[in-house]
């Protein structure tokens, strides 16, 4: 039987806010932070209106929204919370914790800017600054991703053998805010993907009585490192299986990226996110013109899944990484950075060269994207980059 | 003791044995150990009175030695027992 499609004009956020209402967790804390703010706006109204299950409740700051998250997925709870920005930064210590606990968290972090100079727009400095946390990340290009990645995440983080946290990021404003065309998979269906959480330990088990968070010192602090680092391997394996069996349901297909007319492709940007959708359409007017280009757009970065990129970016002359987060290590962004380390023992290795853009939600349209691609043209009939980072469109 | 791999500890270390505190000898983390010789022992319990970590064992007014699983050396017992000929001194484990 075909599957009843709902198609819905949604904000990435109100979209997101539906996902985790046909999840309907047990129990989401709630801090406002802009752009995240209005997916628990829309939840509250859910749960007011009688439509979801869920024992909402309302903190005095991200520390305590995730705190509580923590809390109550300790306790055996579904559990929930969303920021961005400044918020993602202020429950820092604590996203150490719930990986550390292995508690499977499925969080939105909608992608902003940190401050200073203090600014509400999107760039990824928040979550590229919580990649050593522990947490799986998962980035959407649009709100049906958002949406999608949403659902999906719950199933990977709840994997007996994941149990890690999962951010699902999507760009501030960009998503968050626009209007956008989607499908909502049917209630039953959500519900039946992901299934009923069945915790490993739980603290009100009062049979059998845990204990979380003890001291653990140098005879076993580097084994429960180990786990975490081997559950992040696991997790690998149980993106795709998830990505498998809801492009079953939904027919939409997931992996850990996707690639836009890489097959031949010569000169490749590869970048997250909304802007991954403004280069498919230069990619688009470039091919038509006889242009071998292309595009890889991550989806996961956290477990980085180097073999995979190396393997489809390895028929590339010359690959441009556009980093939305600077890292002022002067040698470049993160994804660029590590991107490079993967290609270390490969036998053929492209050219790369970095671009930090759209920093503070500065907008990046068809038009540096054609310049990041003349770029990358040059290089190749020079055979070298002439700069290694390039602020894009930024004034001297 | 033989210490266990990561593959068989309770992930995230999860303590799943009520009350397993008890099983943790404290005593282990000492380098130098109290000897007691009760024949210089007048039972005046100042030992007990001292030690920080209730590692003097007395019974019925009595001194009656040292609880190695929790004494962890510091020496203080050895230091405050008032008999010339001390009865608590201070070895090398």
């Amino acid at each position: 039987m075909a599957l009843e499609i709902k198609q819905v004009a949604m904000t990435g956020n109100e979209a997101v806010a539906n996902a985790i209402k046909q999840i309907n967790p047990d129990v989401i804390a709630a801090y406002p932070i802009t752009p995240q703010t209005d997916i628990v706006q829309f939840y509250s109204t859910f749960v007011a209106n009688g439509l979801v299950d869920t024992q909402m409740v309302t903190v005095e700051s991200e520390h305590s929204a995730i705190s509580a998250t923590i809390g109550a997925s300790a306790a055996g709870a579904r559990a929930m919370t969303a920021t961005s920005s400044q918020g993602l930064a202020l429950m820092h210590e604590l996203l150490h914790i719930a990986s550390g606990f292995r508690l499977p968290i499925a969080m939105p972090v909608v992608n902003r800017a940190v401050s200073a100079p203090i600014n509400i727009h999107c760039d990824h400095s928040d979550t590229m600054a919580a990649l050593t946390t522990g947490w799986i990340q998962i980035y959407g290009e649009n709100a049906q991703e958002a949406y999608d990645n949403m659902i999906q995440a719950v199933k990977i983080a709840e994997d007996p053998r994941v149990k890690l946290p999962v951010m699902v990021c999507y760009d501030g404003f960009i998503t968050s805010h626009a209007v956008e065309n989607l499908v909502l998979l049917p209630d039953e269906k959500v519900k039946e993907f992901v299934g009923e959480y069945k915790p490993t330990h739980e603290l009100f088990d009062f049979d059998s009585p845990v204990t979380f968070g003890p001291l653990v010192l140098p005879d076993y602090f580097s084994e429960i490192k180990a786990q975490q680092a081997e559950a992040m391997l696991a997790a690998k394996e149980v993106i795709l299986e998830v990505a498998k069996e809801f492009e079953k349901m939904s027919g939409r297909k997931y992996g850990y990226f996707e690639g836009y007319k890489l097959e031949d492709a010569e000169r490749v940007i590869v970048v997250m996110s909304s802007t991954a959708g403004t280069a498919k359409a230069v990619v688009n007017e470039l091919r038509a013109q006889g242009e071998k280009v292309g595009l890889l757009k991550p989806r996961v970065i956290r477990p980085f899944p180097a073999e995979e990129y190396v393997k489809a970016l390895s028929g590339a002359k010359v690959v441009g990484v556009m980093d939305r987060a600077e890292t002022f290590s002067t040698q470049g962004g993160q994804l660029f950075t590590e991107l490079r380390a993967a290609f270390y023992e490969a036998p053929e290795r492209p050219l790369m060269r970095n671009y930090i853009f759209g920093l503070g939600g500065r907008d990046t349209t068809t038009a540096e994207i054609r310049k990041v691609f003349e770029q990358l043209k040059q290089d190749q009939e020079r055979g070298s980059v002439d700069r290694k980072v390039t602020h894009l469109d930024v004034r001297v | 003791m033989t210490l266990k791999g990561y593959k068989d500890l309770p992930e995230g270390g999860v303590i799943t044995e009520k009350g397993n505190s008890a099983l943790y000898k404290t005593g282990e983390w000492r380098s130098m150990r109290p000897n007691y010789y009760p024949e210089g022992c007048v039972h005046c319990l100042i030992c007990w009175v001292f030690c920080p970590d209730s590692a003097i064992k007395v019974e019925n007014g009595k001194m009656l030695g040292i609880d190695y699983d929790h004494c962890k050396g510091c020496g203080i017992c050895a230091r405050e027992c008032p008999r010339k000929e001390k009865a608590l001194q201070m070895v090398k484990e």
